[in-house]
């Protein structure tokens, strides 16, 4: 459909095609036009004008704007396959010498002291530098420079941050709360995507929640499941940046199984020795440069299996807490 | 000189987001400045003066911010041309939501918070939804599904605008964001014969001439009354 089709044809029909259009006039505390978008503008009196709060033309204009960049939202976009990030000059003006290719369903850990430069990394990745940041790093997304448009446009935002000190602010129940986000990314069959999320939160979740508890009064573990099961499944950006997983109360190997997956890439910010060994790769950041990048030898995780023994008894001994129990013999 | 409006509700992170750009600003080889407009009081010009950055504060008093800062808004470009000043910058708080600071041919950016709720952008007026730039701030505290929810919601009330996400504590995004104020081919000479984006919010009423009485009988002029007998 054409702009001018877009305005020309009868409201109703444009809804049977894009039933999303009601959400716009809905967001600017409009009623839904009985006519043609076209016609509706042209009836509004002088207050409605003054009231809707933009000049006519650009309305409309941003009217087709929404209905294009919804409708090519809802096609599957071309998804990342393949990311490449070529290395720029670290905070003294040395060269970081290096290209990694990072290929989906790939971890990748970063890791170095608070202030080495990881934010910025995760920035230039985000942002899709193209040697005009600080650092002069190139990003290429399957092998080719990325639409500079694509970095204003939120359907095109290539990072999904799950950071260590989120907060729920909507006062919803978990199930609600899946749902209006799903509702954002204008999803097909909503009820099955919400129920799917809360299933696989609570496979994560070391303790189990019902979907209609408040997200207010989820533990950490829980909210992390949550939003772990909630970027897997309903997130479009293809790239997951993770702040440390806390070993509490998730199970943190299926968490990255779910992410990888479902085709995401995983960048994850840790210290955490099992969390490092099941990357693929790490990138050790030093005065704002990558200075080194490990790929985890088999020798490194045939030490991975005794940390995890280690982990589940230390696990099991929080249960023990938990439940009540003394700790004398352990 | 080029001139960027930056508006945005009480408390969005206006100051902290203009800081941090003009930090990267600098480093771009750009002297930037900043004319602040507020209500009633501020104290956000000392944060510009401490980090070097001329500053220049308007303080609406009595009057409708939105007006008082369309009076003066040309002398605060001439005043930064004195300065020297490459990039201008007016920070503008929208009281009522209904403000429209923004120029035609003017960068416009609005500022808004994560922590607002998500109806927020909805009931923003011309502030938002004739800006070019919208910058949504303190991002770091609420969870990646709120943040997905809260652009998406702009993005339907904006879809023209380029939205960015600037943390205003650490300035992650306000290098990006700096780039789009050096990138924007606005230079212009003067402001005088420029044109608003959209009209003020109007009234001219008794209480406008400070008429204090309540009642019908008090009132003239431009008044609007609800229905409160339907709906």
């Amino acid at each position: 459909m054409d702009k001018q089709q877009i305005l020309n044809i009868d409201f109703s029909e444009l809804l049977a095609e894009f039933p999303f259009a009601a959400d716009f006039f809905e967001s600017q505390g409009m009623k839904i036009p009985q006519t043609s978008v076209k016609e509706f503008v042209k009836n509004l009196t002088d207050t409605e004008l003054e009231d809707m709060g933009i000049d006519p033309s650009e309305f409309i204009h941003n009217f087709v704007t929404f209905i294009e960049a919804v409708g090519s939202m809802t096609e599957k976009t071309a998804s990342i396959e393949k990311l490449t990030i070529t290395g720029g000059i670290n905070k003294k003006g040395e060269a970081e010498n290096f290209e990694l290719e990072i290929n989906s369903g790939e971890i990748i850990c970063i890791v170095g002291p608070t202030g080495s430069g990881k934010s910025r990394l995760l920035a230039d990745i985000e942002w899709m530098a193209m040697g005009d940041t600080p650092t002069k790093r190139y990003i290429k997304i399957n092998g080719k420079d990325p639409e500079k448009s694509w970095r204003f446009s939120p359907e095109h935002k290539p990072v999904a941050q799950l950071s260590q000190n989120m907060n729920f602010v909507m006062d919803l129940t978990a199930r609600e709360f899946v749902r209006i986000h799903a509702e954002s990314r204008f999803v097909q069959d909503i009820d099955n995507k919400v129920e799917l999320i809360i299933e696989k939160a609570n496979e994560l979740a070391g303790e189990k929640f019902d979907g209609d508890t408040p997200v207010t009064s989820l533990s950490g573990g829980q909210s992390r499941a949550l939003m772990i099961a909630d970027t897997a499944f309903l997130s479009k950006s293809p790239i997951v940046l993770i702040d440390e997983i806390e070993n509490a109360g998730i199970d943190r190997k299926k968490a990255l199984q779910l992410l990888v997956g479902e085709e995401k890439i995983v960048l994850m910010s840790t210290h955490d020795p099992i969390l490092a060994l099941m990357g693929d790769k790490r990138l050790v950041i030093k005065n704002g440069g990558v200075a080194k990048i490990i790929a985890t030898t088999d020798k490194e995780r045939e030490n991975l299996q005794e940390l995890q023994e280690l982990d589940k008894r230390l696990l099991d001994l929080r249960n023990r807490v938990r439940m009540g129990d003394m700790l004398e013999t352990i | 000189m080029r001139f960027v409006t930056v508006s945005g509700p009480p408390s969005s992170g206006k100051t902290a987001v203009i800081l941090k750009t003009v930090e990267s600003l600098r480093q771009r080889g750009f002297k930037a400045g900043v004319v602040k407009f507020d209500c009633l009081y501020t104290d956000d010009d000392k944060l510009y003066e401490a980090k070097g950055i001329p500053v220049k504060k308007g303080l609406s008093g009595a009057l409708c911010p939105d007006h008082y800062f369309v009076s003066n808004v040309s002398e605060s470009f001439e005043w930064g041309k004195k300065q020297g000043i490459d990039i201008l910058i007016s920070e503008s708080a929208g009281l009522c939501n209904r403000c429209s600071p923004h120029i035609k041919e003017i960068l416009a950016v609005c500022v808004i918070d994560n922590l607002s709720g998500i109806n927020t952008p909805k009931k923003i007026g011309p502030m938002l939804k004739s800006a070019d730039v919208v910058v949504i701030t303190k991002g770091d505290i609420v969870s990646q599904a709120e943040r997905e929810v809260f652009a998406s919601r702009v993005a339907t009330v904006n879809p023209t605008a380029s939205i960015m996400h600037v943390n205003g504590i650490t300035g992650q995004g306000a290098f990006e964001l700096s780039t789009l104020f050096a990138d924007a081919n606005t230079e212009t000479d003067t402001l005088d014969g420029k044109s608003l984006r959209f009209s003020m919010p109007s009234a001219l009423c008794s209480y406008c001439l400070g008429e204090k009485r309540i009642g019908s009988q008090y009132q003239m002029g431009n008044v609007r009354k609800m229905d409160v007998d339907n709906g």
